[in-house]
């Protein structure tokens, strides 16, 4: 077993364990962090492939900013501290099974597969992407890169809307839950 | 041709009455609503006489034939390239005429109700449908085409059937009301389906179209209408016959007949206008509409004929018979319409031939009067004695003498004794059955002896018989009601002399009618002998007529029954129709058709109560079935489907 | 050599424990983060199918790129929908905003 082998298990271990930790434990600031740790596991697994640059992408994207923002949520909803609610230990076990059932299912697909390896080398510098984000030719991404840009844009200005709104137009909301009760009564 | 458009207005008045009166008149013409229906009516008559005497005497003939003139006249709807409806005012003879009689008995009603109705709490509402009905009324008779005579035709039904039930206080009167409608809706399905076949045929729904069609013997519309047959039957025949059964409808032919002695519920002016003046001798006019048509299809010209005939026998028969003096004079009218329509049934088309259609149309306008003469002095004899039975008057005769005196004018007219309208008009009609068959001559002699008799048996019952030794103090009525009286006596004694066959003949030309005395001495004596024998038995309180329905026994009885026509149309209706059509069919409605629609929606129900319960609104619920249908998908494509 | 195999049982593993935390929690904001986990899973297969399979092109690089482009942006709406939720409903249960259901 190699170093290069070694690095990818413990690497694996990092991401199940404190994923699994993550998902499963009853603090929500504990979960947070669990996440992530998770995270981090992520961008090495993106080290270990030798895709720096997506690992430089996930550790500012999610480590600096999701997982920042989840937090920082976490603490204006004032969770900080609380446990969550635990559901009904039946569901728990379907969910258990359920999620067992999906496993193996698609572990017995995958090891079924005959997947080909290339040999070639994986070159990924910089200079490449950059070219292929804006190019518009054959292997070119520029019109996937405007759409999420557009999408960003929404979304920044969507999130802008739905926090403003409660501040600004609260009387609207007093009319629409009053409107809601009368739906409600009739 | 112009100088018509004021006909419009006849038109228009009685509709601006009706508005007027109906949706204001409670409320604000409680009091005046009858002044105001007089006022507009006395327009509408004045109308008239001017559109006659226009029409008369000024410019309708034109090479010695009346002219045909569209006044007014415009597309209403067009369905395709020719066949449109119009909405029209057309001037013949016959509808001048006819324009002339619905106007101005319309006016005398009118102005009798102003008495009679007075103190009515829907005062009002009653002169308004006065209205609609005038305006129904005139419509239908300017009619220029099939078509706008049905709508009319409807017209007249219903405001037939919201004054006949006017006091719909009482049941009798809904129900009289009621049957009325559906009696004449019946027959007006019959006459829709022949205008529909004339019209095809015809091409066109104008009068004048078809007629011109249809009556060109070696026009193509003509040899298809007569080569087409249903039941060995021709088209044409049908189609004729159809719409005659519409007119035996409104006309109150046998067997059609059973609404109008039950339509008396109405009040007595309104009986007077609609079921003994106008209304009911709209088929009689129908018929005379399409007469050339009649003319020349043989078959269907016999069926009017026969049906007149039998019913005008067939009602004077029951009317010798009746108690109550407002269903005597309801029969006595069916059977003078039977008058009039065996008229039009023995008519040819040329000439002297053509008698009958002018005597028929005598008969009409003369009968128009003495009738609705008849009527009103039987409203005001009703209005004061507060019964309708025979039982409860006689020796009215001092207490209301103008009553008397204007009801034996109208008895003796209908009775066709001379000078009085009636004998003219019915000299005439005996004269063209004369010419026509011996047979039919024969039955209408004896039918006029029946009328002299059922009439003055009526008469003497009412004016005569014994002193009256009743409650109320019957008295002559206000000024309205007596007017109306004295201008329809002096009409029914004078109307007669009116040469009316230089105004209205089947070819639209002056027809010159000879005066036979010889021929008039049989009908003359048959009238008298009924007067005659009337005298004896009612004059004075007597056995005589037990004695006489003793010696009839059951045919007596069976008359006096109506000869059991209402009792078999209910056992048809109640036990053929209800039991074995409606009855089964309304279990195929109820069990299959709903049944079917409500285990639908049951169903649709049902499934939805099942799968309501996935869409909770709970995310992981959904993201579970999501997953679920995930697996199912890898594994069904995977794995089986490999 | 690790196959690329094991490489897709981890990120397996990875997106079923997300889903079991999706449907076990019952926290938004716990969701939220299981749904960060199956993105994630993602991400990895698509980096190593480029790696593994197919050298010489960017697809998968770009997908992943994207990807958490989307994650960013649907993490920040995410976000903003349930501090107005805590606002107006002053908890962030999955059951708790029921209004439109009846």
């Amino acid at each position: 077993m190699t170093a290069h082998q070694i690095i990818f298990y413990c690497l694996a271990a990092l991401i199940l364990i404190t994923g699994l930790l993550s998902v499963t434990c009853p603090k929500v600031f504990r979960s947070a962090i669990f996440l992530l740790f998770s995270l981090i596991g992520i961008a090495g697994l993106y080290f270990w492939m030798e895709a720096e640059f997506i690992a430089a992408v996930q550790i500012s994207v999610y480590v600096g900013g999701i997982v920042v923002i989840i937090i920082f949520s976490i603490f204006l909803t004032e969770q900080a501290g609380k446990e969550t609610r635990s559901i009904h230990p039946v569901r728990t076990v379907f969910a258990v099974l359920a999620a067992l059932l999906g496993m193996i299912l698609t572990y017995l697909t995958v090891l079924n597969y005959d997947f080909v390896e290339s040999n070639e080398a994986f070159d990924l510098n910089i200079p490449r992407i950059g070219n292929a984000m804006v190019a518009t030719g054959e292997g070119g991404f520029s019109l996937p890169f405007e759409v999420v840009s557009i999408l960003l844009l929404a979304a920044m200005i969507g999130c802008i809307v739905v926090a403003m709104r409660s501040s600004i137009t609260k009387p609207d909301e007093k009319k629409l839950t009053q409107s809601i009760t009368e739906i409600d009564e009739a | 041709m112009g100088g018509y458009e004021h006909t419009l207005w006849t038109l228009f008045l009685p509709v601006i009455s009706f508005v007027l009166l109906g949706l204001f008149g409670r409320k604000y013409f409680s009091k005046s609503a009858g002044l105001i229906g007089v006022f507009l009516l006395l327009l509408t008559t004045a109308l008239s006489l001017y559109t006659a005497y226009q029409y008369f005497f000024v410019n309708g003939l034109v090479d010695g034939i009346y002219q045909k003139i569209d006044a007014f006249k415009f597309t209403w709807l067009t369905f395709s390239p020719g066949v449109s409806i119009d909405m029209g005012i057309m001037l013949d003879p016959i509808s001048v005429m006819m324009l002339v009689v619905v106007s101005s008995v319309s006016l005398m009603v009118h102005i009798f109700s102003l008495g009679y109705m007075k103190g009515e709490e829907r005062f009002a509402t009653y002169y308004s449908f006065l209205g609609l009905f005038t305006f129904a009324m005139l419509g239908l008779v300017v009619s220029s085409n099939l078509f706008q005579m049905y709508m009319f035709w409807e017209l007249v039904g219903i405001s037939s059937y919201l004054l006949i039930g006017f006091h719909f206080q009482r049941p009798s009167a809904v129900a009289a009301s009621k049957k009325a409608f559906i009696v004449t809706r019946f027959a007006d399905l019959g006459f829709l389906i022949g205008i529909l076949m004339l019209a095809f045929y015809g091409g066109s729904l104008d009068f004048n179209t078809i007629i011109q069609h249809l009556s060109a013997q070696q026009s193509s519309a003509y040899l298809a209408a007569t080569t087409a047959s249903f039941l060995g039957v021709t088209a044409l025949t049908w189609g004729l016959t159809l719409v005659f059964m519409g007119g035996a409808g409104k006309s109150a032919m046998f067997p059609l007949h059973v609404w109008l002695p039950d339509a008396m519920e109405g009040p007595t002016p309104v009986s007077a206008l609609i079921h003994a003046a106008t209304m009911v001798v709209a088929g009689v006019y129908l018929v005379a509409r399409l007469f050339p048509l009649y003319a020349l299809n043989g078959a269907s010209l016999e069926i009017v004929l026969n049906v007149g005939l039998f019913t005008a026998l067939f009602a004077a028969i029951i009317a010798c018979t009746q108690t109550d003096i407002k269903r005597v004079l309801a029969y006595s009218t069916m059977s003078q319409i039977g008058f009039m329509m065996f008229a039009l049934g023995v008519s040819g088309t040329q000439g002297e031939q053509g008698l009958g259609y002018t005597a028929s149309m005598f008969h009409l306008f003369t009968h128009a009067f003495f009738k609705s003469l008849l009527f009103l002095g039987a409203g005001a004899v009703i209005h004061f004695v507060h019964s309708n039975e025979m039982k409860d008057m006689g020796g009215l005769r001092k207490w209301m003498p103008l009553t008397h005196l204007a009801f034996l004018i109208a008895c003796l007219a209908i009775a066709g004794i001379p000078p009085f309208a009636g004998f003219f008009s019915k000299e005439e009609i005996l004269l063209a059955t004369y010419n026509k068959s011996i047979w039919v001559y024969a039955i209408a002699l004896i039918t006029s002896g029946l009328t002299a008799f059922y009439m003055f048996r009526l008469y003497f019952s009412i004016f005569w018989r014994k002193e009256y030794n009743g409650h109320s103090h019957p008295h002559e009525g206000t000024m309205s009601m007596k007017i109306p009286l004295i201008i329809l006596a002096v009409c029914s004694a004078l109307v007669g002399l009116i040469p009316f066959g230089k105004f209205v003949s089947v070819g639209n030309q002056p027809l010159e009618t000879h005066f036979h005395l010889m021929f008039s001495i049989l009908p003359i004596i048959i009238g008298v002998a009924g007067i005659l024998i009337a005298l004896l038995m009612y004059k004075k309180e007597n056995d005589r007529p037990q004695n006489m329905a003793q010696a009839f026994g059951n045919f007596y009885r069976a008359a006096k029954n109506r000869f059991y026509m209402d009792e078999l149309y209910l056992f048809v209706t109640k036990n053929i129709i209800f039991k074995w059509v409606g009855r089964p069919s309304a279990w195929f409605d109820r069990k299959v058709v709903d049944g079917s629609m409500d285990e639908i929606a049951n169903l649709t129900l049902e499934t939805s109560k099942a799968i309501k319960g996935l869409q909770s609104g709970k995310v992981q619920r959904y993201a579970m079935y999501f997953f679920g249908g995930i697996a199912f998908l890898i594994i069904l494509f995977v794995y089986i489907l490999k | 050599m690790i196959p690329v195999s094991h490489i897709l049982i981890l990120s397996a593993t990875l997106f079923f424990i997300g889903m079991y935390g999706f449907v076990t929690r019952k926290n938004l904001i716990t969701m939220l983060m299981s749904l960060e986990l199956m993105l994630n899973s993602v991400n990895i297969n698509f980096v190593a199918f480029n790696k593994y399979l197919y050298p010489g092109k960017l697809d998968g690089i770009f997908f992943t790129i994207f990807i958490i482009a989307v994650a960013a942006a649907e993490a920040a709406v995410a976000i903003s929908i349930i501090i107005n939720l805590y606002r107006t409903h002053k908890t962030i249960d999955v059951g708790a905003a029921t209004e439109l259901k009846h």
